[in-house]
This record gives C-alpha cells, sequence and structure tokens, in this order.
C-alpha cells in the first residue's frame, strides 16, 4: 500500500519539483494554506491574449504528495486554454474522490492514485489545485 | 528502572489490537490518553445503576448521582493539593477553564491600560482565548520569549511584568516538552502584583502537582488526558478570586434565584457549572484519579523520565534526525525532524507500521513560525508505553529515510 503513495515518480516530483519558485511579472497569485496541517502553496500564473496558460510557477512547503501533485499539476495545464484547465481542476477532483480518469492529459498525475486509499492525505494532492481553482476565479472576475 | 508498563498495560484494553497487522505502537499520549478497565467500567456502572440528573431529584437515584459526581470534587481537590474542594470547577477540559478564566475574571479586571503576559510556546488555547477578551477590553498582550534550546528566557521577567495584571503559561508544553518553573515565575509575578494562570494539560497526568507548592491563582486541566473520558477538566483556583468572579455560562444549576427580569448567582463553586454537566465523564474522572493514583504520580514521572532518555538516546543516532526541544527540564515529548522527509509523510509511514505519531503544528503555530517551521513529527509517551515500542519507532524512522533516500 505505502508503495503505491510513494511511487518513484512522486519521490522525483517531490525532489526535483517542476516549475519551482516564482515569475518576475506574475499576472495571477492564489495562496492556499491546509490550517490543519499547516502547509501553504502559492502559484503564479501568467496568460496570454488567447487566455492560455503561459507561465506557471508554484512554491510553498509541503509534504512529498503536496508537492509532487503541484510540480505535476504545473506540467499538465501549461499552455492550456483557462476553459480546459477549469475541466482539468475538475478531472483531478473527482479522481481523487475516486472517479475513473478520463483524460489523455492525466500523464504523471496518474501516479497519484495511491492518495486515494489515504483519506487524509487527499487534502495533500489538492492544495495546488485548489489555489488553482482561486486562480481561475480571478481571471473570470477580472474579464 | 522499573518499568510500569508490565504491570500496567494490560489494563488498556485498546492497546491490545493490531493496526495494519502490526502490533499498536500508541505514542501521542500528548494528544489524548488510552482509558484503562477501571475507568470504563466507572461510567458503564455509573449508567447501569447510578444515572439521574444531579442537585436535582427528591429520591434515592438522583442523591446516589449527586453523590458520586461531588465525591470526585474531593478526589482532584487531594490529587492537585487543593486547599478545599470548593475550589474545584468541573468544565469541558482545559479550553473551557482557560475561556472561563478570560471571562469571568478578565472580563472584569481587565482594562484597555493593561496587560497580560503570556509566552512564545502556548498552545492555541491559551492564545485564542484572550485575542477574543482584547477585541472587546484592548488590553496589551505581552510574551516571555522562548530560547533557542526550547526553555522559557525569565533573565527579564522582573521588566516583562510591568503593568501585567495576568500571566498564563503552561505547564509543560505540548511541543517541546519543556517543563516550566511556574513556581519562580508565580513568585515574582506575584511580587508584581499580577495573577498566575498555569495551563495544566500536558503536566497534571504526568508528575505530582501541587496547588500549594506551585502557589498560582488558575490551575486549567483535561480529564482525556489523563486516563479519564472525553467531555471532563477542571478548573482549580483560590477560593477568594472566585468568589469575586461572575458566571460564565448562564442557566440551570447555577443560579441562586430568577425572576423575568433578572437574576441571582449561586455561590462558588456551582455558579460555574450551568446545565447538565457531563456527570458520568467526571465520575470516570474519578476512577481516573482513583487508578492513577494507586500508581503513584511520582512513579509515573520516574518511569516516564526512563522513557525520554532512552527514546532520545536513540533516536538522536539516527543520522539526520534532529530534536526540536532540548531544555533540561522536559517531559516525555519529542518533537523531531527528519532531513528529507516531511512530517506528515512521515507518519503516514509509521502508520502503516502500526505506530502512531503526530505531525503537524500541534496547535501551536506562533511557537513553530518562531523556530521557521510549518510542522514536526512528534512522539509523546505515557506509562504503559514499553522501552520496546521506542526500537519499533527507530525501525520506522529508518525505514522511512530508506524510502525517501534513493531521491537525493
Ligand atoms: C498545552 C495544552 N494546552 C491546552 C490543550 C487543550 O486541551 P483540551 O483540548 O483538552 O481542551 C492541550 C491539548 O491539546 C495542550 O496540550
Amino acid at each position: 500500500m505505502l508503495d503505491s503513495l510513494y511511487q518513484e515518480i512522486i519521490l522525483d516530483h517531490y525532489r526535483n519539483p517542476r516549475n519551482f519558485g516564482s515569475i518576475e511579472n506574475p499576472q495571477v497569485i492564489a495562496r492556499f494554506d491546509n490550517p490543519s496541517c499547516g502547509d501553504e502553496i502559492e502559484v503564479q500564473v501568467v496568460l496570454n491574449d488567447a487566455q492560455c496558460v503561459c507561465e506557471i510557477k508554484f512554491q510553498g512547503r509541503g509534504c512529498a504528495i503536496s508537492q509532487a501533485s503541484a510540480s505535476m499539476m504545473t506540467e499538465a495545464i501549461q499552455g492550456k486554454h483557462v476553459d480546459e484547465v477549469k475541466t482539468l481542476i475538475e478531472g483531478f477532483q473527482g479522481f481523487m474522490m475516486g472517479q475513473d480518469c478520463l483524460e489523455d492529459d492525466f500523464d504523471d498525475l496518474e501516479a497519484l492514485e495511491g492518495v486515494r486509499k489515504f483519506p487524509v492525505r487527499i487534502k495533500c494532492a489538492t492544495l495546488a489545485w485548489t489555489a488553482l481553482s482561486h486562480i481561475l476565479k480571478e481571471v473570470k472576475a477580472k474579464e | 528502572m522499573n518499568n510500569l508498563a508490565l504491570k500496567y498495560r494490560q489494563d488498556f484494553p485498546l492497546l491490545k489490537q493490531e493496526v495494519y497487522g502490526k502490533p499498536l505502537v500508541y505514542l501521542d499520549n500528548a494528544a489524548t490518553s488510552q482509558k484503562p478497565t477501571s475507568v470504563l467500567k466507572a461510567v458503564d456502572y455509573y449508567y447501569c445503576n447510578d444515572n439521574a440528573n444531579i442537585h436535582r431529584g427528591l429520591y434515592a437515584l438522583s442523591e446516589r448521582a449527586t453523590q458520586a459526581y461531588e465525591s470526585v470534587r474531593d478526589k482532584v481537590s487531594k490529587f492537585i493539593g487543593a486547599t478545599s474542594s470548593q475550589e474545584i470547577i468541573f468544565t469541558s477540559g482545559t479550553t473551557e477553564s482557560i475561556n472561563l478564566v478570560a471571562h469571568s475574571w478578565g472580563r472584569k479586571n481587565l482594562s484597555s491600560n493593561d496587560a497580560i503576559l503570556l509566552t512564545e510556546m502556548e498552545h492555541h488555547s491559551n492564545l485564542v482565548p484572550w485575542h477574543l477578551l482584547r477585541e472587546q477590553i484592548g488590553f496589551q498582550i505581552k510574551f516571555i520569549p522562548v530560547t533557542a534550546e526550547g526553555s522559557l528566557d525569565l533573565s527579564q521577567l522582573e521588566e516583562l511584568l510591568k503593568n501585567v495584571k495576568l500571566v498564563s503559561l503552561n505547564h509543560m508544553s505540548n511541543v517541546l516538552g519543556t517543563i516550566n518553573d511556574v513556581k519562580k515565575v508565580a513568585e515574582l509575578a506575584h511580587q508584581a502584583g499580577a495573577l498566575v494562570l498555569v495551563d495544566g494539560a500536558q503536566s497534571v497526568a504526568h508528575m505530582p502537582v501541587d496547588m500549594k507548592v506551585l502557589d498560582c491563582d488558575f490551575y486549567a486541566f483535561s480529564g482525556h488526558k489523563m486516563c479519564a473520558p472525553t467531555g471532563c477538566g477542571v478548573l482549580w483556583a483560590k477560593k477568594n478570586i472566585l468568589e469575586e468572579m461572575g458566571p460564565f455560562l448562564g442557566g440551570g444549576e447555577m443560579i441562586h434565584q430568577v425572576f423575568l427580569d433578572h437574576s441571582t448567582y449561586a455561590e462558588v463553586p456551582n455558579r460555574f457549572e450551568a446545565g447538565t454537566m457531563n456527570i458520568a465523564q467526571v465520575v470516570g474522572l474519578g476512577a481516573a484519579i482513583d487508578y492513577l493514583s494507586e500508581i503513584g504520580m511520582d512513579k509515573i514521572f520516574a518511569y516516564e523520565q526512563y522513557l525520554l532518555e532512552l527514546a532520545t538516546e536513540k533516536l538522536q543516532k539516527i543520522e539526520g534526525l534532529s530534536i526540536f526541544g532540548q531544555a533540561p527540564h522536559k517531559g516525555a515529548v519529542i518533537s523531531f525532524l527528519l532531513d528529507q522527509v516531511h512530517p506528515h509523510d512521515l507518519a503516514t509511514i509509521l502508520d502503516q507500521e502500526g505506530i502512531a505519531i503526530r505531525a503537524g503544528h500541534h496547535c501551536a503555530q506562533p511557537l513553530m513560525r518562531k523556530f521557521d517551521l510549518i510542522s514536526t513529527a512528534r512522539a509523546s509517551f505515557y506509562f504503559y508505553n514499553m522501552p520496546e515500542e521506542i526500537d519499533v519507532l527507530v525501525q520506522g524512522l529508518e525505514k522511512a529515510k530508506e524510502m525517501f533516500a534513493y531521491v537525493r
């Protein structure tokens, strides 16, 4: 059971997070923390005129699951239109709640399937995604 | 060393279970303790034989229930060295006890020009009630700093005490394990004209405490951390102070007379016990005190000091492990960090080995922030823990290190 949680690919994203850090001129920023554990995450995004994600970075402190999920998320939404991002967020949240994963774009994210067997850790996996959904809300509000 | 676990562990039915096919190693005693059969039986007996509402019915059953409940007041009083059982107020736990003081004493005695003094190592339950009260009254809150090793820095205490009406501090930190010199703080605070509230949530369960020796003014603790059921706790306070305090919650039992437009209030301690109390839980607290007293709090403290030393020594040998909280005078609580492994991942990995530890901020975010931490892992012991369980913990930690090692 543990091996399904801490797959090699997850530990790899944890140790070598992709798109970690901050953007010089971010367009939208969202911070989110999990009050029950104190872990925190910040996601920064720049969109192009066509409303596609052209740059995304995250930073923060957290467990292997939250960091790996954030890292995979930044890869998965790179270049995507905000509407696609929204679908992906919903797809991932559904996936964590036990739904089958239908999207082709899930790639590495499939490795997080093991988290579903650890209900208390699902919040870790969705931390960055919740921050990202705040970003989308802000983008919509600005429109 | 007199291994108390050999003799007493069998009294705790819950500890006999397996988790994921491994024997349960319960090391989250700072969060709550397990319950011995005698306590479970006492609660069961009460419900099967004596259950009625107290202080009300003029019939035998109600008298027995009242007697069962009130006799615990005497037990608590003797257990903590109070002068009289009238100084014992039953609450739902430490949190309610502190809120009671903030509400009933603070509201009346603090004003916007005053200050209160807390410490940087307080549990949220000794911070938030004061934040709430300050929103209404507007006093200043000052803090006794914590040193790098995790002790209170009392060097500036006299200066800090200027203008202070109340000092409120924990007896033992639930994160660092530090046992604070509350007697000394009380002495200096009294010289400066301040009263002292002690959060005893972590201490009463693990060491002998005597109100006459400590000479503080208020002392708060929870039943559930000392083998009693959840939902019962105590506020002790000096009687003359209690008598000057107004009620906390309003309702039945705390009144003398009620008219349509006003009420008069009952004497101490009933004034502070509104509505139907957690009677069965209080009865359980009485059984827990009997149980602990029979073992002897001095023996419990000594055995846990032995576990602390052993665990500290073994954990320190693990490469990459650092212990957070190295005060010379500590209880059996060890917070630690393991390089490269986040405390949550650690807790999940240990759980698979049957080991229950705590990971997080332990309701002490300001303390964590001061040391630039978000969370730590914490192992906390009780007298029913066996030395062998420390070895299981060490093996679990080695396993976690291995799992995370190859990514370096
Ligand atoms: C030092 C300290 N104070 C206060 C509390 C609060 O106790 P309770 O939740 O029983 O009210 C705790 C327990 O978590 C504690 O460790």
